[in-house]
């Protein structure tokens, strides 16, 4: 092969150093996204200076906090187990991330939104539905990601030193996990609640 | 071969029937919620948006990603497609960077002169007070269309600039993801169609910055140039990480940043900005969508009636003035940066002397985007922001003068004493020197608290903008076109035609934009149909004459430059690989450049701008075979 044909076809090595600092520079980018909705949270949920909340059922955010914060246990669990060419937990955990993710999803989307505050409810209801859809967005294609991740994998692809997808969908993942970290303070857990 | 096999046809009529199929489901999905089955807006919304995806699948953005998503590898394609013409790959996904570079470049001039179409037509309008043939609505949608066109213009060349050169300038064979190079580019096209067909819904009047409550109340076609804004956006994005990840791991044996050509670090400075405030108009965009689409009470303060404020009351327009400027501020250094560069790059081509303060112009490009971010609320002064806002975002905003004198001192210094040569890209550079100091210099006056009070939202920010604009982008782009064409086609450009044009655009623009500024002193609001005849003691209606005659000038000479690439890539005669006697990488293969652009590892040794030093080296190719 001459040499040309050596650096088109880069090595996987070298392929998975451009990928890792591509998906890192997406974070960078999707921050700002995220840190423009904190900031319109905080300019808006204002009354007379003062920062406030709406009331919004905590127990339902308590559980659907903990139900993300649990499935990046098992997230990781699957990563580690593929790059130990361990099949089994890895498609376990894979598929047990993936339900915890739709139990979250369900929790936002089926209980929070069909709370007593809807998206046309003046500031609280705006910046509610806007920062907890645009997560739900991210979670919903971090859970296809993860069922095209968990497909793949059974049909006996990705192994120890070759599985940049699963890498991939799972630091999405805590990054999507970690987003919530700080929405969840900033709706249910800063300032004083009126109404 | 028919004409619709080729994918950009392919794609357009997906997004066609995309945007139908979208209208369709929104309104049975209504009619199953139990609502009013037809409601034009979001059946429109959502048509909009199936219809530009759409466009992406049909054209084959997707390809092999969607190979990948079943486990299939797919080799990356090469060369032109094999079963059509050579030229298809132009209307086609192709991987290649340099055939990118030359989508973004052509897209980006269309979209150029689309934008300047906009501007003749309403300065035609203005050429007496009164109204003549546009009417006020027409009028609106034209300085709103004319601005964002152009932006997007804008973005798409400095696109062409960075995928063409960059990989070459670093001796790269190509981009770090030639497919996501290839979807960054679609993006683009799906995007402007959109906001040019806002037109056909009825249109939108609050000029580019779409500032609520207005645009949240106006007709449908601000929803088409939101999404359109947004797939621009994306592009912006994803073109980001490429070049940031090319940039800081593609670089061959030897070429540390520190030796990299200037006009890398311009677009690695323009690409931090766009990798991150991008994300910044798009929010704020998509934020005025869905109050328009839900009803969600973002910026609109008359949105619901009075009553509880925070479960009831409407939004605060200033908070989308934040976020919107937080990405147009340093949106005008996404312009710039790339452009100020191409000016440091031929300034020492063509003085035979190294580049004054390499170092420094360098460090200067990631200052001006650093200090960018700090500066939006000056588009503010006057909004109704927090007034204890103004002085500090005054200062600031007087800070990005240093990392800009900078460079200004970095030409002059390579300027003088220098064994100058003036063919047309030379005349281009130092035409762009002299309108963007015409630029640099009104840009103070408008930072300045008491100043900008009487200036804001008048004809004088207008002729500050432009020349800005074109002393930092179009000038430059110009010259690097003419530069870089013989590179790209093999062929010489007409010298005589190029330099009629720079000698017909250089003038008329600054009588163009001094003739803004002048009116705008005299009492002319920016944006506005009409004016009183009697304003500058009877003199405003000769500036908008001046100002005019000058547009139709340089429009006239964009078309001879036009005329004079499509000519000369047949009759132009061979240039040779070199005929600047550059040393930048580029230049030392053939033209126009071979599919596989290095032949050979490219290995740097010496310091780039080194001209007229004898003996000395940048970059040395090991013979082929030799590893
Ligand atoms: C010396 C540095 C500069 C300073 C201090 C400066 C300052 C300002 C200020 C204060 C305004 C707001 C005027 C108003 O609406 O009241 C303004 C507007 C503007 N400037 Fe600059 N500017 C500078 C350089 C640039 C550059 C390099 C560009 C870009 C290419 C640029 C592009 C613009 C644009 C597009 C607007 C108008 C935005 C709009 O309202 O549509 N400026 N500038
Ligand atoms: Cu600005």
């Amino acid at each position: 092969m001459s040499s040309v044909a050596v650096s088109i076809h880069e090595s996987y090595r070298e392929k998975l150093r451009n990928n890792r600092l591509g998906l890192w520079l997406f974070f960078v980018s999707e921050a700002f996204m995220f840190g423009g909705l904190l900031a319109a949270r905080f300019y808006l949920w204002r009354e007379d200076g003062v920062v406030v909340r709406p009331a919004l059922d905590q127990q339902l955010g308590l559980i659907v906090t903990s139900v993300l914060l649990l499935s990046s246990y098992f997230m990781n669990r699957a990563e580690t187990a593929i790059a130990h060419d361990d099949r089994e937990n890895f498609l376990s955990g894979l598929l047990i991330t993936a339900f915890l993710g739709l139990v979250f999803l369900a929790g936002v989307v089926i209980f929070e939104w069909g709370g007593h505050i809807k998206p046309w409810d003046g500031v609280f209801g705006a910046v509610l539905f806007g920062m907890t859809g645009m997560h739900a967005l991210h979670v919903l294609s971090g859970v296809i990601f993860i069922l095209i991740i968990w497909w793949n994998g059974r049909k006996g692809h990705f192994s120890a030193d070759r599985h940049w997808g699963v890498e991939a969908c799972a630091i999405y993942w805590h990054y999507v996990d970690l987003v919530w970290i700080f929405f969840y303070p900033a709706l249910y857990l800063i300032g004083r609640v009126v109404h | 071969m028919s004409l619709f096999s080729l994918p950009a046809v392919k794609g357009l009529i997906a997004q066609i029937l995309g945007t139908i199929a979208g209208m369709a489901l929104t309104t049975v999905i209504r009619a199953l919620m139990g609502l009013p089955a037809w409601k034009a807006e979001p059946a429109w919304v959502v048509g909009a948006l199936l219809g530009g995806v759409a466009f992406l699948f049909a054209v084959g953005a997707f390809d092999d990603w969607l190979q990948w998503m079943v486990g299939k590898e797919t080799p990356l394609r090469h060369g032109p497609p094999p079963d059509r013409p050579a030229w298809t790959r132009y209307f086609s996904v192709d991987y290649n960077h340099k055939v990118i570079g030359i989508q973004y470049t052509v897209w980006g001039l269309f979209l150029l002169m689309a934008g300047g179409t906009f501007a003749l037509a309403f300065r035609t309008e203005l050429l007496r007070s009164g109204m003549q043939f546009l009417g006020l609505e027409l009028f609106n949608n034209f300085i709103g269309l004319h601005g964002i066109v152009m932006i997007g213009g804008i973005l798409l060349g400095v696109g062409g600039m960075a995928n063409y050169l960059v990989p070459l300038m670093l001796g790269a064979e190509d981009m770090a993801f030639p497919r996501l190079n290839a979807l960054g580019f679609w993006f683009n096209v799906p995007g402007a169609l959109l906001i040019l067909s806002s037109l056909l819904v009825g249109g939108w009047d609050a000029g580019w910055t779409g500032y609520p409550p207005l645009s949240a109340r106006g007709p449908i076609g601000y929803q088409l140039f939101f999404l359109g804004v947004y797939f621009i956006g994306l592009s912006s994005i994803v073109g980001a990480v490429n070049l940031l990840v090319t940039i800081l791991h593609m670089r061959p044996k030897g070429m540390s940043l520190f030796r990299m050509p200037i006009f890398v670090w311009g677009v690695f400075a323009t690409s931090l900005i766009q990798l991150t405030a991008t994300q910044l108009i798009g929010l704020s965009f998509l934020m005025v969508l869905v109050e328009r689409t839900l009803g969600m009470g973002f910026f609109d303060p008359g949105l619901a009636g009075p009553g509880k404020a925070l479960l009831e009351g409407g939004g605060d327009p200033i908070l989308f003035q934040h976020l919107f400027w937080f990405y147009s501020h340093p949106a005008v250094y996404i312009f710039i940066l790339p452009g100020l560069a191409v000016i440091g790059e031929l300034l020492p081509v063509f003085a035979r002397k190294p580049l004054f303060g390499y170092k420094w112009v360098a460090l200067s490009s990631l200052a001006i985007a650093l200090v960018g971010f700090l500066v939006w609320a000056h588009h503010m002064f006057v909004s109704g922001m927090n007034p204890g806002l103004r002085v500090p975002f005054m200062f600031a905003t007087l800070l990005v003068a240093v990392p800009t004198g900078v460079k200004f001192f970095s030409w002059v210094g390579t300027i003088w004493g220098g064994k100058l040569h003036f063919p047309t890209p030379m005349l281009f550079v130092l035409g762009a020197i002299s309108v963007f100091l015409i630029g640099g210099l009104t840009g103070p006056i408008l930072g300045t608290v008491p100043t900008n009070m009487p200036l804001h939202d008048s004809y004088f920010v207008v002729g500050h903008f432009h020349a800005t604009m074109f002393g930092g982008f179009v000038f430059p782009f110009f010259a690097a076109l003419y530069f870089w064409y013989p590179k790209v086609t093999g062929r010489m450009y007409n010298e005589t035609l190029g330099k009629i044009h720079f000698w017909l655009m250089t003038p008329a623009f600054w009588a163009q934009t001094l003739g803004q500024m002048t009116v705008g002193v005299m009492g002319m609001r920016r944006r506005i149909a009409d004016y009183d005849p009697a304003l500058g003691n009877g003199m405003i209606q000769a500036g908008h004459v001046v100002i005019t005659i000058a547009g139709f000038a340089i429009a006239f000479g964009v078309l001879l430059m036009i005329y004079n690439f499509i000519r000369s890539a047949e009759v132009g005669k061979v240039a040779g690989s070199n005929p600047w006697r550059s040393r930048s990488p580029e230049w030392q293969i053939p033209s126009p450049v071979p599919e596989h652009s290095f032949a050979a590892p490219v290995t740097v040794v010496g310091e780039p701008y080194d001209y007229g030093l004898a003996g000395s080296t940048y970059v040395r190719m090991a013979a082929a075979g030799d590893d």
